[in-house]
């Protein structure tokens, strides 16, 4: 039966021994409630398009959301490779949910950690910790993906605060979130250093999510519209740190670099059932994994999942030193999501007709990763990010 | 309420086993060890006890070497107060590691004293009993209830064709079987507390006993199984060959 072996992992270069005792227990800890939570429910969640909300509370008691945060609010304290590791076993199961987990964390909690003033940050960190608040993140508009700076979202300041109007698109958890942070032009429109960063509860006259329809990738995620139409917003909801394009790009550097770490877990979930598939599939007289076509797919597959774990563990231990760049995290990005869509497709593809069900999962992960592949940067604008790195030249 | 739940550090159950050169043990490298199993009940058993009498402390005892501490810290993440590294060599016979922990035990104040009903390695199934009759106390072994009120123990054990109610007056001994209760999972928080978390190491010196491991073997690999057909258009080609040629029927 399709996933009913015990998932062991994938470990070819003994990463393990690069990983603390705390490390591994994080990652064994999340891996365990993937098993017992997520797998029973995501392929039906998959199918019928619905985000899995009752698996929520038990991931804040986990304290998956914001664990590189720190613990006085709420959060676990964790270090960066810990907080990957997170990720990695989360996206195992469904790209979806670490979605769900990088939103919260990484687009939500880190900008009021960030940018947040210290009322903001006792307010909402806990809440959104403890899962009773839901947050999303709205760079995104129909006009302008890969080009934010581009924004039309304006913020006007009133005499007693702000006035915001836009429309934000593809935004992740939009629909059941209880807050978004919103990011809209203060100044003129052509003025990217006007761009500030607002928390805006979603109960606030004006705004109003939408779900977007007919996806056939993250399925099991809720993406959604935001119309913004004159909403009203008191002063203080400001984010009063943030300051230019650059604010949410920092944003997004964290979120990518989680990213890096997810899209390997669903590498390894995709070798790992093409590698015992392959063992157990008979054709011609003998499993199919006996042949050299096969091999060399699963021995790519590996390969690429081992270089990609530790592209990953160097970058986290980087970033706990302060020295993951940006153009450091793209490169991880780039190539780590770009890996695991090939193994996806070689996986699905070593699995026959078998492959498209989904009983088994690697044609739900390569769906999944193509959403992946273009959301928090396109493959192609890290790319230029990477090329104007090493060239000093902007392409975009 | 004082209760100790002694832990037993085992192969992990998906582990691949290999037999170490000596041919009476196994060899350790590259085996992921975790908490047996069934202690996770007992600890699972001792974090609720401990909740539903509003306090108390829970203390871990293990008995091993250097290693068994990181399977302590998973029982002190899931939540245990502290822990007792009993530091020694376990013997190959269990009444010489039940002498250990019950020394440990004997005069230590606890009100109960949990097990696992077996470890999954050796599947001895004797320290907790034995333990308990070192200590001249009341036990009950494999357990699928336990509730404790006014210094008193009611258990259910899952017998022959039915449940067997037992009762008993504290202090106590317990192993505790599947069925007990959900073990939880150590949250983020927890594995980060565990580390600060006291755990005492007292050096033990177990006894040679009176039983050695001559060698250890693995399993005949099973043959591959096979598949006769789908559904109930299967069905006749199974009953011929469970009949002609597993011969169960
Ligand atoms: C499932 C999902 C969830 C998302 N969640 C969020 C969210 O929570 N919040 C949020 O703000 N956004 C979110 N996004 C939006 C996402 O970040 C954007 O889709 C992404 O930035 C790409 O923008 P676009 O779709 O407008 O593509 P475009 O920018 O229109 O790009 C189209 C194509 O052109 C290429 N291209 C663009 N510019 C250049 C160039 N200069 N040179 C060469 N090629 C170029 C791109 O690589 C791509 O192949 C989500 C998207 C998806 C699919």
């Amino acid at each position: 039966m399709a996933g009913s072996a015990e998932y062991t992992g994938v470990d070819f270069y003994d990463v393990d021994g690069l990983l603390s005792e705390e490390e591994r227990a994080v990652r064994d800890t999340v891996r365990s409630w993937v098993d017992e939570q997520l797998m029973p429910v995501i392929g039906e969640c998959y199918i019928e398009g619905r985000f899995p909300r009752q698996l929520i509370p038990g991931m804040a008691e986990l304290g998956l959301f914001g664990a590189n945060l720190p613990e006085e609010y709420g959060c676990a304290g964790l270090n960066n490779v810990a907080y990957g590791l997170i990720m990695q076993e989360l996206e195992r199961g469904d790209s979806g949910i670490r979605s769900f987990a990088s939103v919260q964390g990484a687009l939500v909690m880190y900008p009021i950690f960030t940018f947040g003033s210290d009322e903001q940050k006792k307010h909402w960190l806990p809440r959104l910790a403890a899962g009773t608040d839901i947050g999303c993140f709205g760079l995104t508009e129909p006009d302008f993906g890969s080009n934010p700076g581009g924004m039309i979202t304006t913020a006007r300041e009133t005499a007693d605060g702000w006035l915001l109007n836009g429309v934000k698109m593809w935004i992740t958890n939009g629909s059941q979130a209880t807050v978004a942070i919103i990011w809209a032009k203060t100044g003129d429109i052509n003025d990217v250093n006007s761009i500030r960063g607002f928390i805006v509860p979603a109960s606030t006259p004006g705004y109003t999510g939408k779900d977007q329809k007919g996806k056939l990738s993250l399925r099991a995620s809720d993406t959604s519209e935001i119309h913004l139409q004159d909403v009203h917003l008191p002063k203080n909801a400001i984010l009063p740190k943030s300051g230019g394009i650059k604010s949410p790009l920092m944003c997004l550097t964290q979120a990518r670099y989680g990213i890096a770490w997810g899209a390997v877990g669903a590498a390894m979930a995709c070798y790992d059932e093409a590698r015992r598939y392959a063992i157990s599939r008979i054709m011609f007289g003998k499993p199919i994994g006996q042949t050299q076509i096969q091999q060399q797919r699963l021995a790519d597959m590996l390969t690429e999942v081992t270089k990609a774990q530790l592209l990953v563990l160097q970058l986290g231990r980087l970033k706990d030193q302060g020295k993951a760049t940006p153009a450091r995290v793209s490169l991880a990005k780039r190539n780590n999501v770009s890996a695991a869509c090939d193994i996806a497709r070689e996986a699905r593809r070593l699995l026959g007709a078998n492959g498209i069900l989904v009983e088994y999962h690697s044609m739900r992960h390569l769906a999944n990763l193509e959403s992946v592949y273009t959301y928090e940067g396109t493959h192609d604008m890290h790319s230029l990010i990477l090329g104007q790195e090493i060239t000093g030249l902007g392409a975009f | 309420m004082k209760i100790a739940v002694c832990l037993r550090r085992v192969p992990d159950t998906t582990a691949k086993i290999v037999i170490a050169g000596s041919g009476t043990v196994i060899d350790e490298t590259g085996v992921k060890f975790v908490p047996n199993p069934y202690d996770e009940y007992a600890i699972e058993a001792a974090l609720s006890l401990k909740e539903k009498a509003g306090g108390g402390e829970t203390v871990v005892v293990a008995l091993g070497g250097d290693a068994v501490q990181e399977t302590m810290r998973t029982a002190l993440a899931m939540g245990i107060d502290r822990g007792v590294h009993l530091h020694g060599t376990p013997s190959p016979d269990g009444l010489e590691n039940a002498r250990v922990l019950a020394e440990h035990l004997r005069g230590a104040g606890y009100d109960v004293m949990l097990f696992g009903k077996f470890a999954v390695d050796d599947c001895g199934q004797q320290t907790g009993a034995m333990v308990a009759e070192l200590l001249e106390l009341p036990c009950a072994t494999a357990v699928t209830k336990l509730d404790i009120a006014a210094g008193r123990a009611t258990v259910e054990r899952e017998v022959e064709g039915g449940i067997e109610q037992a009762a008993c007056a504290l202090p106590a001994v317990f192993t505790c079987d599947k069925g007990l209760n959900n073990p939880r999972l150590p949250s983020l928080k927890g594995i980060m507390a565990a580390k600060k978390k006291p755990l005492e190491v007292t050096p033990v010196a177990p006894g040679a006993g009176s039983v050695t491991v001559a060698a250890l073997a693995l399993p005949p690999e099973r043959a591959a199984g096979r598949i006769v057909g789908e559904g109930a258009a299967a069905v006749p080609a199974l009953m011929q060959l469970l009949t002609t040629e597993a011969k169960v029927i």
